[in-house]
């Protein structure tokens, strides 16, 4: 049995950080919450298209790896602050899919009972301190929690998602410096996917890499390839360990792209038809996860459409509990502007 | 024989309120720009490094909008900030954490979360300090839902609402006129708080009520004081707070009297005194007015720098004495 248990060892030895580091169970669970990301985003896109879902909404899909990564080595009372593209980001720090489209379906079983939908999705209890509407405004948050987290030493990492765009946005640079004087716990995650809304970085950006940043604020600046999740996930497991040592924090820029528009009202005038087809045809993160998982031996088709099946079958119950469970009662539209007192 | 009472200036007492809410509770710091050895451009955080150390006055960089952020995270996660603008005008540099984040975290949660945030802004004119030093803009951040804002007009008043505001689970703006800070007047050891949301009568009277907010309060019991010998008797309402308002006690007051003023430092237009004016006007109060409502508010100029136009920018007691006079003899 040792000896089984050190050949398997042995044969991994070769093999990139997550399949030396985490366990089968671990690695199939990531492909199911990256198949979760996937059909539920294209749930809720084909709810809004039924015109069951109102409003807007962002999707990630392209960028399951980069959420799931960045999250692996979090713990469960670790933070998060995430983006208008958040809805990965959630899944990935645990939330349940049926009180995410109960949220998107504006009902009160939702995870912000139908008061912030798609663009303000968070889950408080898993440590998602929320989406958030306003390029680079969920950075200083983290920086406050991470501030929080040093000095009621807790020993929690927060880490801020944040998207290209938001790397010119002046409350990134206060709070880069900030963290860094401070040494605080934070780890700052750019989600780098070409384009802030319909402006390339490119053309909006003056360093090639946003990672280059950290150089301006004494951190170090890691680039990654935000569609493979290993790299993302060892990237972020010493950011993470860095900042539980004290060390302060560390710029991740995790390079990946959307499949879908920026939001439901984007024309796609500003990206060509290949480059889109390259990426989703080439470098579709969870394709890209499963083969190596197959290849690796940790997982077979079988197993594989076993995880499939049960996404699907957990997708269409949260779909039914979101139009099933009940909208706020219009005399309840000022509750939560404040804390109610006992 | 008087018992000798114990007098702090407005800035002595946001100091002593600050001490007691670190002392009574750990989660209590102290963030801004200069609060630490410098002591705060005003001088009201003081020593208050060397006793708390600089882990509970965090001297920020000049970042506001980035501090903001930080004060609204630290807050939404289990500590009681009080952040410092050293000018209330830099609070344009922190809106959006203001604004979009801290007055709507709580709603946009479901009530998830709280955030417990004390923000404080030295605002107001009359110390040549021109247009960018100078502004009241209390009814911008009064017009937001999840904040509540505050102008306390006494010292009493400072030290027991900045208490009452960080014992307070959601973002309390406190503005504090730069020309109150070397105020004097009683006030109590120990801890003690003065409430949100409630109006208090300064002085009572029959013949006209002035609403008056944060520094216009004295200047209105100086307008009082000087029309007695006219025979006109007025009543001073120290409105205190302006998000939640207390509406009661204005109407009452003005069913009470008849005649309404409302004073304020602020711009005229689109302030505090409309808001007071169309509340008094929807209200049972409507028809007890004798004459028309009037407001006395800041000229819809910039604060400018040469002194004699700084003053005549904002309301003085000579301005508060005619317009009273003219709407208690009925000239208006």
């Amino acid at each position: 049995m040792a000896t089984a248990r050190k050949a398997v060892a042995d044969s991994r030895a070769n093999l990139p950080f997550v399949y030396r580091h985490y366990s089968q169970e671990q690695l199939k669970q990531v492909l199911h919450k990256m198949y979760l990301i996937r059909r539920f985003e294209e749930g809720a896109e084909e709810c809004y298209m039924r015109g069951l879902i109102h409003g807007t909404m962002h999707l990630s899909i392209g960028q399951e790896a980069s959420a799931m990564g960045i999250c692996m080595p979090l713990a469960e009372d670790d933070q998060i602050t995430s983006t208008h593209r958040g809805h990965g980001h959630c899944i990935a720090k645990g939330a349940e899919v049926s009180r995410m489209f109960a949220e998107f379906f504006g009902k009160t079983t939702g995870y912000c009972k139908g008061r912030g939908g798609s663009m303000h999705i968070a889950d408080v209890a898993k440590g998602n301190l929320g989406a958030n509407g306003i390029v680079a405004g969920g950075i200083p948050i983290a920086v406050g929690a991470a501030l929080s987290a040093k000095r009621m030493k807790t020993g929690k990492v927060v880490v801020s998602f944040f998207g290209d765009g938001a790397n010119n946005e002046g409350a990134f640079h206060e709070a880069l410096n900030m963290a860094a004087i401070w040494k605080l716990p934070v780890i700052f995650v750019c989600e780098n996917n070409g384009y802030g809304m319909s402006t390339s970085t490119a053309r909006s950006t003056a360093v090639k890499n946003i990672a280059e940043r950290a150089a301006a604020y004494a951190m170090p600046g890691v680039i990654v390839n935000g569609n493979i999740f290993s790299e993302v996930a060892e990237a972020s497991f010493k950011a993470v360990e860095r900042a539980r040592a004290g060390e302060g924090p560390t710029l991740i820029e995790s390079k990946t792209y959307r499949h879908r528009g920026h939001s439901k009202s984007d024309r796609n005038r500003y990206r060509t038809k290949e480059e889109i087809e390259d990426w989703m045809a080439n470098r579709d993160p969870i394709t890209l996860f499963e083969t190596e998982l197959r290849d690796f031996g940790f997982i077979d088709d079988q197993g594989i459409q076993a995880i499939r099946d049960a996404v699907a079958k957990e997708i269409a119950d949260g779909i039914e509990f979101a139009k099933a469970s009940p909208a706020p009662e219009i005399a309840t539209l000022e509750d939560y502007v404040y804390t109610e007192h006992a | 024989m008087d018992i000798a009472v114990r007098e702090l200036s407005y800035a002595q007492a946001i100091q002593e309120a600050m001490a007691i809410a670190m002392d009574m509770d750990e989660r209590v710091f102290l963030m801004g720009e200069d609060i630490g050895v410098y002591g705060g451009a005003f001088q009201v955080t003081g020593d208050l490094v060397e006793r708390y150390g600089a882990d509970r006055v965090i001297d920020t960089p000049i970042s506001e909008l980035g501090g903001a952020g930080v004060a609204v995270g630290a807050a939404v996660t289990g500590m009681r900030p009080i952040f410092e603008f050293q000018f209330s005008d830099f609070a344009t540099l922190g809106m959006e954490q203001i604004v979009n984040q801290a007055a709507k975290m709580r709603f946009m949660l479901g009530g998830e979360v709280s955030v417990p945030l004390v923000m404080r802004f030295p605002a107001g004119s009359g110390t040549g300090a021109a247009a960018q030093h100078s502004q009241s803009l209390e009814a911008w951040l009064g017009h937001v839902p999840g904040l509540k804002v505050i102008q306390p007009a006494t010292p009493h008043d400072a030290k027991g609402m900045l208490l009452a505001a960080v014992a307070d689970p959601d973002p309390v703006m406190i503005f504090e006129h730069k020309l109150l800070y070397k105020m004097k007047g009683h006030v109590p050891e120990g801890h003690y708080t003065v409430p949100i949301g409630k109006a208090e009568i300064r002085r009572e009277g029959r013949d006209l009520t002035i609403v008056a907010t944060s520094i216009m309060v004295q200047k209105a019991l100086d307008a009082a004081a000087a029309l007695e010998g006219e025979g006109i008797d007025i009543e001073v309402v120290d409105l205190r707070t302006i998000r939640p308002i207390d509406r009661q006690t204005v109407i009452a007051s003005v069913k009470k009297t008849s005649r309404l003023l409302c004073v304020y430092e602020a711009v005229k237009t689109l302030g505090i005194g409309a808001e007071v004016s169309a509340m008094v006007a929807e209200s049972e109060a409507f028809d007890y007015l004798d004459a028309p409502i009037v407001r006395l508010g800041g000229a819809e100029t910039p604060i400018p720098y040469n002194p004699d136009l700084e003053k005549a920018t904002v309301p003085q007691v000579a301005d508060i004495i005619a317009a009273a006079r003219d709407l208690v003899k009925g000239v208006r």
